[in-house]
């Protein structure tokens, strides 16, 4: 379970029958320590009862639970997850035109053998960081930087994969100025067309613009509790539904889970998340992304640029749902 | 006005006539003879606005069009040829606001007489061909779903076969929240489509009309060759009351409007509607003169 400095468990609301749980087993813990009672076996039980708990209540969450895991605090940031799966990160900065964008990372890395380039939208995990990180909104030279550095993994025939958790992209003054709309545009065309293979990863809060803008890969995986849509819970809430409070609904009907996307066939595969959700355990959680990223990059790596680019643009030109006749 | 004579009402600014969302119902006042500037105020004689190509001649506000006014205005008499007539809307989320969108498709199908927010076709202007694509706001505010999207990418491919350019012209809230992620799908989809233009050697004309904004801003609308925009539109990514609400500060004066944007390097030129046809025409010349 996710702690923070002061060892304060973060349990969200329908994470709550698990607290009491907890204090149950520090409380045992403590008895055992004592040495008065041999404990060992009712700690086991009660340990076992917390896993089978945690599973009950991550088995069945609603789609704005899912939300709210998606965008826990303590979810591993792209460079958490960089950090577990590629060696030798070297992080490359700016866009060479106007500036670094914080809020959007990438680099070289190697994974096993093989040299690739990685880059992904980054939260904060305390409020200062997430100012540093702008909430992991990113601005036009963030997209710019994006497309530069896939530009070099083109040139040198690297496999690229994005990681996509951001609550959209940034609407600024400076933002709009500069051409948010023209930088995102920009990249999906381009994507489309790069001749090396791709891999996005959504691996918490999937936002819009800001998240397709990085995402056009020849395979777009999902993490199990993350969440992809075309605008918030909320902003469809208060747009469509006329009441912010109704995101709950929203989070339904616009169909956001990892699960409901596969089923639309936006998405290719479900990554597994560990018991209580990646936050609970990043290290597996990386694993699971790892070896999800080895078996969909395989068959990849054997195309040629002509064949990615149609694999690409296939898969994308299939996308959407109309009668005809 | 309030109907109570209050002191208060004395200094409060007389209200103009707002734009109503939908253009068919704006000149539709009884008897039809008349209508107000939305901008100006100026009483407009609506023959004579229609004539102007539905530009105030007194403050040059352009009132918004409809697709079949647009063709009207730019295609060679009787040339253009609207293809994929047939695809429609569908509510496959069984999504619900205030009304289910099933009930919405069909209700906007038979007030609007349209498919859907986009018109495509191929047409002659000042004969030579182009793939026309105009978007029309009066369909649930020129959001794009499926089917603009499909639309689109059929359009694209239509001009790569015919070896000709594409114009469209966007007028567009932004993404069909009712049809969830596949709306989102439809940018990648647009600009993969016009990526293929491209690598085929054949030009995209955008022209950007009031408003463009969030997902069409960030799609198709912002790729072309060359970027025009009608005078004063709003184009933009994030609204400005978005805007408003995240960082809590007043907007620059002209923000996100035409003007605003090419002083930012973000189109090409701002045309007014009387100029718009013989600069297209221009500019397609340009483009259709042998390579070198």
């Amino acid at each position: 379970m996710a702690k923070d400095k002061n060892n304060k468990r973060f349990l969200l609301d329908f994470e709550k029958p698990l607290e009491e749980l907890y204090n149950k087993l520090e409380e045992m813990k403590k008895l055992a320590e004592s040495g008065q009672i041999d404990l060992k076996h009712d700690l086991a039980m009660m340990e076992k009862r917390i896993e089978s708990t945690r599973k009950e209540i991550f088995a069945k969450l609603s789609p704005i639970e899912i939300v709210r895991v998606a965008r826990h605090m303590q979810r591993p940031t792209t460079l958490d997850y960089i950090g577990y799966i590629f060696e030798d990160f070297v992080e490359l900065h700016g866009d060479r035109n106007f500036a670094d964008d914080r809020a959007l990372v990438a680099g070289l890395a190697r994974l096993g053998n093989q040299s690739v380039i990685v880059m992904g939208h980054q939260k904060g995990k305390t409020t200062k960081e997430n100012i540093d990180r702008n909430f992991g909104m990113a601005n036009p030279e963030g997209y710019r930087k994006a497309l530069r550095i896939m530009r070099i993994a083109e040139r040198y025939e690297k496999p690229i994969i994005s990681f996509i958790d951001t609550p959209g992209a940034y609407p600024g003054i400076g933002a709009e100025e500069r051409g948010q709309a023209e930088a995102i545009a920009k990249n999906l065309r381009e994507m489309a067309e790069l001749t090396v293979p791709f891999i996005s990863i959504v691996t918490g809060e999937g936002g819009s613009g800001g998240a397709l803008g990085i995402g056009m890969g020849n395979r777009v995986l999902m993490m199990e509790f993350s969440i992809y849509s075309v605008i918030s819970p909320e902003g469809c809430a208060s747009i469509l539904f006329r009441d912010a409070k109704r995101a709950n609904d929203a989070a339904v009907a616009m169909k956001i889970t990892a699960k409901d996307l596969l089923e639309l066939k936006v998405i290719d595969e479900i990554i597994k998340e560990p018991a209580g959700a990646a936050h609970a355990d990043p290290q597996q959680a990386a694993a699971n992304i790892k070896e999800a990223i080895v078996k969909n990059m395989e068959p990849l790596m054997g195309l040629s640029h002509r064949e990615l680019i149609a694999d690409r643009y296939n898969k994308f030109r299939k996308m959407g749902v109309f009668e005809e006749g | 006005m309030t109907s109570t004579l209050s002191i208060h009402n004395w200094f409060k600014r007389r209200q103009k006539a707002k734009e109503p969302q939908n253009p068919r119902d704006r000149l539709d006042i009884p008897g039809g003879l008349w209508v107000k500037c939305y901008k100006c105020s100026q009483p407009l004689f609506s023959k004579d606005l229609e004539d102007n190509l539905k530009v105030c001649p007194k403050c040059a506000y352009h009132f918004k069009l409809t697709s079949s006014e647009r063709i009207v205005q730019l295609a060679d008499q009787e040339s253009f040829k609207e293809i994929n007539t047939t695809i429609r809307s569908t509510d496959f989320l069984k999504f619900t606001d205030s009304k289910p969108y099933a009930k919405r498709i069909t209700a906007t199908i038979a007030k609007s007489k349209l498919n859907d927010a986009i018109a495509t076709g191929i047409c002659k202007m000042e004969n030579q061909l182009v793939a026309l694509g105009i978007m029309d706001f009066s369909f649930m505010g020129g959001s794009m779903g499926s089917v603009v999207g499909e639309k689109i990418a059929r359009l694209i491919e239509e001009a790569i076969i015919k070896k000709c350019p594409v114009i469209i012209f966007s007028s567009s809230g932004g993404a069909r929240m009712q049809e969830g992620i596949m709306s989102l799908m439809q940018m990648a989809k647009t600009s993969a489509a016009l990526g293929r233009l491209r690598e085929n050697g054949l030009p995209y004309i955008s022209v950007l009309t009031d408003p463009t904004t969030g997902g069409t801003s960030a799609s198709f609308a912002m790729l072309g060759d060359i970027n025009i925009a009608e005078p004063n539109a709003l184009i933009c990514f994030a609204g400005p009351r978005v805007i408003e609400q995240t960082i809590r500060q007043k907007l620059p004066p002209g923000f996100q409007r035409s003007e605003y944007l090419l002083d930012h390097g973000m189109i090409d030129i701002v045309v007014n509607r009387k100029e718009l046809k013989s600069t297209l025409v221009k500019t397609l010349r340009w483009f259709a003169n042998g390579k070198r």
